[in-house]
């Protein structure tokens, strides 16, 4: 019963089962009222993968709406820089909407329209995923409703009024601690209550079956680019994968094409924040929690001895998740991805370090990845191909980076 | 499995007392543990024949508003799973027949250890489980080891649990169904009394056991519309609201806290009507297992 156990698996690509888990991680821990819907979306969302139709259009708008594929980009400096690994980015900060986010809202909201939903829903920590949301609710002409704890609402203003720009309605969540574990509470409960009409549009690839698979599937397209950009550029496969893990959909969209090239070494860069040792001062589920139940499925979660969910910290908004995807949960027992951790003060350091060498500001989340780059790539060799997911731009993050270096705007 | 204090409660209730059951809904620890184990020795007498017992829980998901300020509440007091399976130790000291169910959500549990945990709730007195996030797909989590233990496991159906699905929303439950009569979260919307009829009517053409309707009842009229045909009325968040307006401005338990949750459930109890003696008034066996 339990994989996690086992022996090397065949293959690390089968996930989930077919009632929704990875191992004992995963499946759908929610409340009756959302289980019909749960299984709808189930059954739609295989029958859309089969159909050529659904493909095609997706295809159609990752190339010509969002700007697919992203660039595989040689980051020459940071390579000199760092005089060890041969860096590149992967580049879906370039994505229309600033992010990888559109790759998984593209494709939901497809699904959404084959079920004749009329109405979208969405939380959103940083506002990356609230962004892209609002932007197809609007492409495709659906009312919108984000949910956005009060803080990063706070923190994050620039997104806010991008979303209020393209539409959505920004419903502030004040309930618990008010950041994003708790706009994913709020989120659930509007659905609950509006179950015949309403798309939840989740952000990462966490949440009840099918969510997990189904959010890994749409952000699949980074990998199999990098795959055959790679493939075309050096000639062969990466040697090295790293992306920061917040809930996980941009790192697992990498990971997921490799994890049976058992000589590619995967890391995921979770955020430390003050530091691992600090109690509740970090968003580390993997490096700093233990097993659990929350929003929909089992993972590592932030918790207390008495099972109560902790907030976590992280500077950025959009890693500090008390919980992370159910796949990764299990890569990690697993041992076929290697889970490390970044701290605010490191990641602020790689912010600087590749916007001045690169010209590239990048998003807080890839940042962390960035710290870890940092340490890792000087201790590879020359010639290991390193792919880092710059998964979203730093200009939501100005703000915030000027707080915390104490600079004027 | 032996028969709990759930299934002899709505025995009696059904055969000689000709009248449907008040569930009552209190969280553990709201504000604090001395006043909420106050309230809950005092709810039997005013009125309540089943108490369903809120382990807090920081992340509510299905509850509104005023469960959710409950259970922060709670939590900022200190309560805890332990100390929660402590006050029904303590209750059962002097009350040995209201059935005691708990309610919250899985984590917790799980956390505590879902065999140890069943373990340790038979031994304190708890007749029965509800986790509100743990589906019938999830059944050997929480569900099959309840059962196992003794505990009555009881399930909610929806509004949208349709026909197909019932069955097996049916199968593993026991003590009692609670139908939620709003597709919705705790304690918003009010119920529409004839559509939530209709639905009770299609859940007892599936199973003997009774079923209790709640969401959203907070008046003694509720109770006696529903009562008609429902075998309980579940009442949560209208006495979570008794707590909360009772609290001193720093969410302290005030002299009149537990007073004005007693005097609520004391009216609401005003709704249980007793039934027109049925057809099957000698023969109350049939009318249990009917």
């Amino acid at each position: 019963m339990d994989k996690t156990t086992d022996a090397l698996p065949n293959s690390y690509r089968t996930g989930p089962d077919e009632t929704g888990h990875f191992g004992i991680y995963g499946g759908r821990f929610v409340a009756e009222t959302l289980m019909p819907l749960i299984l709808e979306l189930e059954e739609a969302y295989e029958a859309a993968k089969r159909d050529p139709g659904f493909k095609a259009e997706l295809d159609q708008l990752n190339a010509h709406y969002s700007g697919r594929p992203s660039p595989l980009y040689f980051a020459e400096r940071l390579t000199e820089h760092f005089g060890g690994a041969k860096i590149y980015f992967k580049r879906d900060e370039l994505n229309h909407t600033g992010s990888h986010k559109i790759n998984n809202c593209l494709g939901q909201i497809q699904l959404a329209r084959r079920m004749g939903k009329t109405r979208i829903i969405a939380e959103t920590g940083a506002g990356q995923h609230g962004v892209a949301v609002a932007t197809v609710a609007a492409r495709f002409g659906l009312p919108c409703v984000v949910y956005m704890g009060a803080t990063d609402i706070e923190r994050q203003k620039p997104n806010v009024f991008r979303m209020k720009l393209l539409g959505a309605e920004i419903v502030p969540v004040t309930s618990g601690t008010g950041t994003l574990k708790d706009a994913m509470n709020d989120a659930l409960r509007d659905w609950v209550a509006n179950v015949e009409n309403t798309f939840y549009i989740i952000g990462t690839a966490a949440g009840p079956h099918p969510y997990p698979a189904m959010v890994r599937d749409f952000q699949s397209i980074i990998g199999r680019e990098t795959r055959q950009q790679m493939m075309e550029r050096e000639g062969r496969l990466p040697d090295t994968l790293v992306a920061c893990i917040g809930g996980g959909s941009n790192a697992i969209g990498l990971f997921h094409d490799f994890l049976d090239d058992r000589q590619v070494a995967i890391y995921g860069v979770e955020a430390g924040g003050h530091g691992l040792e600090v109690n509740n001062g970090h968003a580390a589920s993997m490096n700093g929690g233990r097993p659990g139940v929350l929003h929909g499925n089992r993972t590592y979660l932030l918790q207390d001895d008495d099972g109560q969910i902790l907030e976590g910290h992280s500077i950025s908004a959009g890693l500090d998740y008390p919980g992370v995807g159910p796949e990764h949960a299990w890569l990690r027992d697993s041992g076929r991805v290697t889970y490390v951790s970044a701290t605010d003060k490191e990641a602020l350091t790689a912010f600087q370090l590749c916007t001045k060498l690169e010209g590239i500001i990048p998003a807080l989340e890839p940042a962390h990845a960035l710290a870890f780059v940092t340490k890792l790539a000087p201790t590879l060799t020359k010639d290991n191909l390193l792919v880092m997911n710059l998964c979203g731009r730093g200009d939501k993050d100005i703000f915030a980076v000027a707080d915390h270096l104490g600079m004027e705007m | 499995m032996a028969r709990t204090r759930i299934d002899e409660t709505f025995a009696r209730l059904k055969g000689a007392d000709g009248r449907p059951a008040l569930v009552t809904f209190i969280t553990a620890g709201d504000p604090d543990y001395e006043t909420s184990y106050g309230l809950l020795q005092a709810l039997p007498a005013a009125g309540a024949d089943v108490i369903e017992l809120g382990m807090p829980f920081t992340d509510p998901m299905a509850d509104g508003p005023s469960i959710q300020a409950s259970s922060l509440r709670a939590l900022k007091s200190g309560m805890t799973v332990r100390k929660t399976l402590a006050m029904v130790r303590s209750f059962r000291e002097t009350d040995t027949t209201t059935p005691i169910v708990l309610m919250g959500y899985y984590n917790p549990i799980y956390i505590y250890g879902p065999d140890a945990f069943v373990r340790d709730a038979f031994a304190a007195g708890v007749d029965g489980l509800i986790v509100v996030d743990v589906p019938p797909e999830e059944d050997a989590e929480i569900c099959l080891p309840a059962i196992e233990g003794g505990l009555n496991f009881i399930r909610l159906a929806t509004p949208t649990t349709d026909d197909k699905r019932l069955p097996a929303v049916l199968a593993n439950t026991s003590g009692f169904v609670y139908y939620v009569s709003i597709a919705g979260i705790t304690g918003t919307r009010a119920p529409d009394v004839t559509a939530v009829k209709d639905s009770v009517d299609r859940i007892k053409r599936q199973t003997a056991l009774p079923v209790c309707v709640g969401f959203g009842v907070k008046s003694a009229e509720q109770v006696e519309a529903i009562g008609a045909y429902a075998d309980g009325v579940v009442v949560g968040s209208a006495l979570v609201n008794a707590v909360a307006t009772s609290l001193d401005k720093d969410g302290g338990a005030t002299p009149s806290t537990v007073e004005s949750v007693i005097s609520l459930v004391s009216l609401l109890s005003k709704g249980l009507v007793r039934r027109p003696a049925p057809m099957t008034a000698e023969h109350p066996d049939q009318t249990v297992s009917a």
